[in-house]
């Protein structure tokens, strides 16, 4: 059986909760003072996942980068992949919120999206 | 090309006695080892025009002092910088110091400094309410005044530069060799040859000196902690209040600046490296500590920044101006410690007429003694900023939001004759930077104009010359590097 | 001379939302003052997500949070102008504003809302000694830099202060390629929030030293190296926990401070403790007809308190220009924060003003673990609420109602205070 130390990042009380695993699965977690920090030491033991936001050249913009975001989460591990490939993208303005500006980031199957309108200079 | 005089070093007194060499037909040029004038001790001081009763009577100090005093209000009119005569108070804390302030007015009076009165505490009181309780009488010198230090090192080198005298920046001088008939200097990409040397290298005035004659100098860093209080404050103290003076100089003051700020400087540590302009705790305690006896309830919460200066101490304690005698064609300028921003125009005076009278040019007849500063439009009527800012929309865009300095000024600031390199060129010049933020909001502004003015990129505008860029490079550009 | 019914300073969340708010209240003569060039304020750098989740109940980024506001004003038709500068505000409400375009102007109005928002405690204000090299950054500064110009302020970075800003910058600076080496923080807590201290420092490894301070900065040039510092219950530094960390840039989030020049100008009254204007319920300030909201009020942490909080101003904005005059106006009860309450906004309440609910927003001046916030009214205790944590990086709100309010005699106190039952 193996152990994982967690801070819940459910509320400012921020409880220690330890989980126990068997096998890759979730046998128990304790420390957690509400349901919210119990789903949330599931969920981050068996598949952490974050939104990562970043932004993008533009070109012809009046702006010189257009923030961005992953349309979903996507899994913790491919951060820095997701990172290297918005290395290479350069954008032409105009672009609007919503608009993808890298389809299934490293693999992920998620789309990176515009999260801010640049219009042409 | 070999020119007539170069000056090392463009602080104040350099500055100084390259716009008074201008008024003669002589080819002159200034080295500096810094991207802009003003980098050393002129940068990082009280900002005072001392009255001048502190040095001993007949010394060059004395003499200088006053008479730069006397003509810093003139100056300031021809070369449009800020000076204001706001009188100085020096305090006595204690009965028993009372015969070391009745000296200081005697040395006052036969430096010739006018208006010396000694007050007693109710009157001191008056002039100034918020006097510490313990200060019992007071030296009032009401010739003591204020003065922007940027403001005069940098019109005075413009006004030295529209007349003809050549700066060069970024120029160390590293060696010096003795000509047939002058110098050959050399920086570490170019040799200068000259007829005369002028020494007003500041901190390291005496390594110059030194390599010329046998008469040897020593100049000691001695450094000052300082604190700037917040424009806020303005009125929190209206005369400069010093301390009685101890061993180390004249001790910590509080004063008004020209600009509304409060100061509050210097200590006094003496260090060895020429460099060393950095704070440390127990200076900026010291200097808490001290303040707080000239006056009650300084604001500390309003403190915007701390700085350190280096003055030039020379172990005589006297300015050393003139040619060592086994040294013809090279003239010093050192030991330029307080009052040395004072007597800047008498200094200038001094070290020109030295230089005519082994030169003898020939007046020069397109010489213009008046400068125009850079243009505050908060200063002028309503009716003509609104008409300014119609020839020039520049002026109606604030960049920096603290000092509501418009982008108009900056571009005047940069594109000027000696114009701003740099930010801190910008701030000197502007004050865009220098407020309550310290260029929080305004310095990614200043970097655009920078930039696009100088015909630079963003990447290489620097905070003060040399390697201090301000950013490193594009976001993830070390990402694409690896996988390309 | 222009006249607008209600003047906002500042279009970034506080001044859109008041605006709308004014708008929803018929009011149509309503002019925003924007000094940056597009509206959405400091909403335009917050790059990262975790905005409106209390607004819109999905999590957006700052500029997307932005555009829904920004969109909503526009489809509203309420005027605005941008890169336009407030340079006064007379008692008599004349705004005197300058741009390029049109100059120095002026503009009479029925009503004023402030929301200029706050701006970041400097390496001056925090006073740490050591050299003044480049590479010295306010989180807030670099954030901008890295955001919205593309570019890197460095690449080996120290972080102090562990407030909100400081820990996104740790992951933004990480992501973009630097390396972040520490975050020090000279309380024993962080100010930030669990959420971010998670995901912006343990995700990447980066430590938090609390308890510590910067003690010296070298570098002439450019940022060679900081020293920090374990510092005691003084929080004054401990001699010999000296440690050295070699990097080019120092950020520094210890702090924002509501930027009220113009308010103190205009003769506001102004609280010791927030910064920030006296308001009572209405969230006008001293000086009648003048009301403030958002950051230039009290810092927050969370944007969607600060919309709520600049609806209700604009609202009020709006019923001050339409001039109804609420029944029994005279009664006002004072608000007070006690016992490690530092403070609550609003600091009066004119309970014949005041709308069927009044929110009281304050902020706690330590941790408290299961304390109880509780409101006295004169010596009744009208609230009393467990709360299993409460700390100053977080705000904290009660609500009271009107009706509980009736009928207090003119002075009667509210109190804010922690106890322990």
């Amino acid at each position: 059986m193996d152990t994982r130390e967690l801070i819940c990042i459910g509320c400012p009380m921020g409880c220690r909760m330890t989980v126990n695993m068997d096998k890759g699965q979730v046998h128990s977690v304790s420390g957690n003072t509400c349901k919210r920090g119990d789903a949330y030491a599931r969920k981050e033991v068996t598949n952490p996942t974050r939104i990562v936001t970043s932004t993008v050249r533009v070109e012809g913009g009046v702006l010189p980068v257009v923030s961005v975001k992953t349309r979903e989460d996507i899994p913790k591990g491919k951060i820095f992949a997701c990172m290297e490939a918005l290395a290479k993208v350069t954008v032409q303005a105009p672009v609007a919120i919503g608009d993808v500006v890298l389809p299934d980031a490293a693999g992920t199957g998620v789309d990176v999206v515009a999260t801010k309108n640049v219009v042409e200079a | 090309m070999k020119y007539d005089v170069i000056i090392i070093g463009a602080g104040v007194s350099g500055c100084a006695i390259a716009r008074e060499l201008s008024r003669y037909q002589l080819k002159t040029a200034v080295l500096e080892k810094e991207e802009d004038v003003c980098c050393g001790t002129s940068k990082a001081n009280s900002g005072i025009v001392h009255a001048g009763f502190d040095a001993a009577p007949g010394s060059l100090m004395a003499k200088l002092n006053v008479a730069g005093s006397r003509a810093m209000e003139a100056l300031s009119k021809e070369l449009d910088f800020s000076f204001r005569r706001n009188g100085s108070l020096v305090l006595m804390f204690d009965e028993a110091d009372r015969p070391r302030l009745q000296e200081l007015y005697e040395r006052g009076l036969k430096n010739g400094v006018e208006g010396l009165r000694i007050i007693e505490r109710e009157e001191l009181k008056k002039m100034e309410p918020g006097v510490g309780p313990e200060a019992l009488a007071a030296l009032y010198a009401p010739t003591g005044g204020i003065v922007c230090p940027f403001g005069l090192t940098i019109a005075l080198a413009e006004n030295a530069c529209t007349n003809g005298v050549a700066f060069y920046f970024d120029q160390k001088v590293t060696g010096m060799e003795r000509q047939e008939d002058g110098w050959r200097m050399r920086t570490e990409e170019k040799t200068y040859e000259t007829t005369i040397v002028v020494n007003a290298a500041g901190i390291y005035a005496d390594l110059f000196h030194n390599m010329v004659s046998e008469t040897k100098l020593h100049i000691t860093p001695r450094r000052g902690d300082y604190c700037l209080l917040d424009r806020t404050t303005e009125g929190f103290v209206k005369h400069t209040v010093f301390q009685l003076p101890g061993k180390q100089g004249k001790g910590v003051l509080v004063t008004p600046t020209v600009h509304g700020n409060t100061l509050l400087g210097p200590t006094a540590i003496d260090i060895e490296d020429r460099e060393g302009t950095n704070t440390t705790q127990a200076g900026l305690d010291e200097l808490r500590e001290k303040a707080a006896r000239s006056m009650e309830g300084i604001p500390m919460n309003q403190v915007i920044t701390s700085f350190a200066g280096l003055r030039a101490h020379e172990d005589g304690g006297e300015f050393i101006i003139g040619e060592p005698k086994d040294a013809p064609g090279f003239v010093d300028c050192a030991g330029i410690e307080s009052p040395g921003l004072s007597s800047a125009p008498a200094i200038g005076k001094m070290v020109a007429e030295l230089i005519a009278d082994r030169l003898h040019p020939a007046a020069n007849e397109k010489f213009c003694g008046t400068r125009r500063g850079i243009l505050n439009p908060a200063v002028l009527p309503k009716e003509e900023r609104a008409r300014l800012i119609q020839q020039n929309p520049a002026y109606g865009a604030i960049v920096c939001r603290c000092e509501m300095v418009t982008e108009g000024e900056i571009i005047d600031a940069v594109t000027r004759p000696l114009g701003a390199k740099s930010l801190d060129g910008v701030k000197r010049r502007t004050r865009a930077g220098m407020g309550r933020c310290q260029s929080g909001f305004c310095s990614p502004k200043t970097m655009e104009i920078i930039a696009r003015e100088r015909g630079i990129s963003m990447a290489e505008v620097t905070k003060s010359g040399g390697a201090s860029r301000i950013i490193c490079g594009t976001s993830k550009d070390n990402l694409q590097e690896e996988k390309e | 001379m222009k006249r607008y019914d209600i003047v906002i300073i500042g279009g970034g969340p506080a001044g859109l939302a008041a605006a709308l708010a004014a708008r929803e209240q018929g009011i149509h003569e309503v002019l925003i003052l924007e000094r940056d060039r597009e509206l959405g304020g400091i909403l335009n750098q917050c790059i990262h997500n975790g905005f409106g989740l209390h607004t819109f109940q999905e999590e957006l980024t700052g500029p997307e949070y932005a555009a829904r506001f920004i969109q909503r004003v526009k489809d509203a038709r309420i005027e605005y102008q941008l890169s336009t500068m407030v340079l006064n505000i007379s008692p008599e409400k004349i705004v005197t504003a300058m741009n390029r375009e049109e100059g120095l102007f002026e503009i009479e109005a029925g009503a004023v809302v402030l929301a200029m928002g706050c701006r970041e405690r400097s390496r001056g204000a925090l006073n740490i000694p050591g050299y003044r090299p480049a590479g010295i950054f306010s989180a807030g500064t670099a954030q901008r830099l890295v955001n919205m110009e593309g570019c890197l302020p460095g690449r080996e970075v120290v972080i102090l202060g562990s407030g909100d800003i400081g820990l996104i910058m740790a992951r933004r600076m990480t992501l973009e390629g630097a390396k972040v080496k520490v975050v020090a923080e000279l309380m024993p807590y962080s100010g930030g929030l669990k959420r971010n201290i998670v995901q912006c420092l343990d995700d990447y490894g980066i430590p938090l030293k609390l308890s510590h301070t910067v003690v010296d900065i070298q570098g002439r040039e450019r940022v060679e190296g900081v020293t920090i510092a374990q510092v005691g219950a003084d929080r004054r530094p401990i001699p010999g926990t000296e440690e050295h960390y070699t990097c080019d840039t120092l950020l520094l989030s210890c702090g924002l401070i509501p930027e009220n020049e113009l308010s103190r100008e205009l003769g506001v009254m102004i609280s010791p403790v927030t910064a920030g204007p006296v308001v009572n319920e209405s969230l006008e300030t001293s000086i009648p007809g003048v009301f403030a909201c958002g950051n230039v009020l009290h810092v927050h942490d969370l944007v969607d308190f600060v919309s709520q909080e600049a609806a209700s101003a604009g609202a009020a904005a709006a019923e001050y220009v339409k001039q109804r005059p609420g029944e029994d106006a005279e009664v006002t009860l004072p608000v007070k924060g006690k016992g490690g309450v530092r403070y609550t906004v609003p600091s009066m309440i004119r309970p014949g003003r005041m709308q069927e609910e009044q929110v009281i927003r304050f902020r706690v001046g330590d941790v408290y673990r299961n304390q109880y916030i509780s409101l006295y009214v004169g010596d009744e205790r009208l609230i009393h609420r467990k709360r299993p944590v409460m700390a100053p990086g977080e705000m904290e709100e009660l609500k009271v109602t009107r009706e509980q309010l009736s009928g207090c005699p003119e002075g009667t106190e509210l109190l804010v205070v922690i106890e322990d039952k």
